[in-house]
């Protein structure tokens, strides 16, 4: 049934993100990607809708993907699934506090999963760099000199200078929507 | 504290973090120096200097951190009543906007000119995930062991389809059998 599944999916993947952010890529482009319910353009397109309106990102993906799979019921689902473990688990913790805060097994065991989630997200970026420039997968490296390759290029190292900068993630989303719709019209 | 203040406490707590999820653009992080302000300097709902703790019980349980944060502060301030208050308060406003987006995103989709302006912002919005890399790999901690983590995950999501899940359980594990061998080497404190 599409309701448990929803649930159970973005159950999984709240309980494994440590993090919070972009940190649920690698988990949303294994199960949901997996599942069929998006495809990585889309994912791609969605990271900028959420970074354009207010709100977590976890929120933000999991009420999209619901709402798409199955209408409001399933953005309800999985919604409540991926805000649930948190919520059950930080229940727990805050009667626990003191003794979480200073735990040595805590502290030893984010030790392991912070250099994790750099490696995974470093692996997430990569699979969203080859669907954005190569639309495919294997890797074809005729198509660096079609006009889609090379306007990407240009936009994504823009980009990426501006946003090592601090520039604000809504003025760079705006600028490549502006540089995009210009590409679009002069060259594709 | 009787029901009646635990309730009224609830309500409260619902109205500041649905202002905090309305108005916090980013999420996560960026939400923190508004709870800070909302919830520690302009009411003292909890002491300014446990903003840091709850961050860092943030990172280190599963889940959004401004899931996290909203749930922490609710219970501090009226027990499960107002950590359920604080979440779904912090969580409505996204969700609403985001059901009205995606009623009208798939339409908004079959005109060229917003094809086109996508095919921009995707090449744009990489650099927001390479930013999120890079300040992730700051936080982490640098040294061969974590370098070699960091090199094993990459490879394991790009060249296999080997599970995520198994692989962070593993590198769990991994981080405290290091860390206890070292300790009891004497090399950690």
């Amino acid at each position: 049934m599409i309701f448990l599944e929803l649930f159970y999916t973005f159950f999984t993947i709240g309980l494994f993100t440590f993090g919070g952010g972009y940190a649920m890529l690698p988990l949303i482009q294994e199960k949901v990607i997996a599942h069929g319910w998006m495809e990585m353009e889309e994912l791609t397109n969605f990271v900028a809708i959420s970074e354009s309106t207010p709100g977590p990102f976890a929120i933000n993906i999991s009420t999209y993907v619901g709402a798409e799979t199955a209408g409001v019921l399933g953005s309800l689902c999985a919604t409540l699934g991926v805000v649930l473990p948190s919520f059950l688990i930080i229940l727990i913790v805050a009667r626990i506090y003191v003794r979480f805060k200073n735990s040595r097994a805590v502290s030893a065991t984010m030790f392991g999963l912070r250099a994790a989630v750099v490696g995974l997200m470093a692996g997430a970026l990569w699979g969203m760099l080859k669907t954005v420039f190569f639309h495919s997968t294997p890797v074809a490296w005729s198509s660096v000199l079609r006009p889609e390759f090379l306007c990407s290029a240009v936009i994504f190292a823009a980009a990426v200078t501006a946003a090592l900068k601090k520039v604000s993630p809504i003025i760079i989303i705006v600028s490549s929507a502006a540089a995009g719709i210009l590409c679009g019209c002069l060259f594709l | 504290m009787d029901l009646r203040q635990q309730l009224r406490q609830s309500l409260r707590l619902f109205l500041i973090f649905f202002k905090i999820g309305a108005f916090t653009f980013g999420g996560g992080y960026a939400m923190i120096p508004l709870i800070e302000y909302e919830t520690a300097e302009k009411r003292s709902l909890i002491e300014k200097s446990e903003i840091s703790d709850i961050v860092a019980i943030a990172e280190s349980t599963p889940g959004p951190i401004a899931i996290n944060s909203a749930t922490f502060i609710g219970y501090r301030t009226a027990g499960v009543l107002g950590s359920a208050a604080a979440t779904l308060g912090v969580v409505l406003p996204s969700f609403v906007i985001i059901l009205i987006i995606a009623f009208f995103l798939r339409r908004l989709m079959e005109y060229r000119i917003v094809q086109y302006a996508f095919f921009g912002i995707r090449a744009g919005v990489l650099a927001l995930i390479v930013k999120a890399v890079v300040s992730f790999w700051k936080r982490a901690d640098h040294h061969v062991f974590g370098w070699c983590i960091m090199a094993g995950a990459f490879a394991w999501s790009v060249f296999t389809d080997w599970s995520i899940i198994a692989l962070i359980a593993l590198c769990g594990a991994a981080g405290f059998v290091y860390c206890t061998v070292r300790r009891k080497r004497g090399k950690l404190p």
